[in-house]
């Protein structure tokens, strides 16, 4: 497959799909799927080492799954290319998620130590 | 004026974007909240079990009637995590061979976008048979929905999950068969974007599930 720029067909309706530049070349996909692999095969290696005791064990756990969902969201979700209107309904819902996460977290005391 | 107006073009709307694009944002949007629900309820119950099994730690009487070990199987997740990965790597590459068709390049198999709603369609079933495993196991060593908060929870959580990876299997097996039966065009790129922004969708929430879940004790 050509590793030249994608560029979307002009019988495909880009406007219609809110599509403000071109989506991200094969090579670019490639390299996107390494990078998810080598974060997914460090995360199972992580909780295999004796990190797991460290105080850092969750931190790092969970800054390695923002970093993978980020990844996918952006590129092979297309969002980072995507119109501001579907960015707003994506972010906007997920941000109310996490904040009534935590909050239902901190209600239950899981922060707490009960 | 002329029509040259192409006959698959969406009509006018107040924004300029295809409502069903919207509406599957719109719809993503809501799932995350549902999902945070779940992982969250999750969350809450982990570590609050009374009788095991338990997934990160040894169950030994009398919690247990018989010695058990740790319940959560991480090879067998982290295979199912990379297969899932894999299948929104697929589905990408599907997307750019409709959007494509024609273009030099895209001529030979690994432009075919019938090959690569294959590839995905088997990358989920493969998934499905690891939690459906998972599951079976799971019950074979004593843990179902109804024994303790670990098993309610957790059942509940990867259940729905599995049930909406169904759903997407379902969706691009309708997919191909369109594209079998008359080709999917160019001008079809919009229905392979909203079942692939669904299907990575499904692959963020694992993503989620894998660490919150599995990986962190």
């Amino acid at each position: 497959m050509s590793d030249q720029f994608m560029h979307t067909s002009a019988e495909t309706d880009v406007h219609a799909m809110g599509e403000m530049h071109e989506h991200p070349t094969w090579k670019e996909y490639k390299w996107v799927a390494l990078i998810l692999t080598i974060i997914t095969a460090a995360e199972v290696w992580v909780y295999y080492t004796s990190l797991q005791n460290s105080p850092i064990f969750v931190p790092l756990l969970l800054f390695m799954s923002v970093v993978k969902f980020a990844i996918v969201v952006l590129f092979y979700m297309h969002l980072k290319y995507d119109h501001k209107l579907f960015k707003a309904l994506f972010t906007g819902p997920l941000i109310i998620a996490m904040c009534t996460l935590i909050a239902l977290l901190f209600l239950f005391g899981k922060f707490s130590g009960r | 004026m002329t029509s040259a107006v192409a006959s698959h073009a969406h009509p006018p709307t107040s924004t300029g974007l295809d409502h069903r694009k919207i509406a599957i944002w719109a719809f993503i949007g809501s799932e995350c909240m549902l999902f945070a629900s779940l992982i969250s309820t999750y969350l809450i119950y982990k570590g609050r079990s009374v009788v095991g099994p338990f997934p990160h730690t040894a169950c030994n009487p009398p919690l247990c009637a018989v010695p058990l070990k740790p319940i959560l199987n991480i090879p067998v997740t982290s295979f199912s995590t990379f297969v899932l990965l894999m299948s929104s790597l697929a589905m990408v590459l599907a997307l750019a061979a409709v959007e494509n068709r024609g273009k030099p390049g895209y001529e030979g198999i690994l432009g075919s976008s019938k090959l690569w709603l294959l590839v995905t369609i088997i990358l989920g079933t493969t998934f499905l048979g690891c939690q459906a495993y998972e599951f079976t196991s799971f019950v074979h060593e004593g843990l179902t929905i109804r024994t303790n908060l670990f098993g309610s929870s957790f059942f509940t959580l990867t259940g729905f999950h599995g049930a909406h990876v169904t759903a997407g299997v379902l969706w691009l097996i309708t997919l191909l068969a369109i594209d079998m039966k008359r080709g999917l065009e160019p001008k079809d790129a919009l229905l392979v974007d909203i079942s692939a922004l669904y299907w990575h969708f499904v692959d963020v929430v694992w993503i989620a599930i894998f660490t919150l879940v599995y990986l962190i004790k």
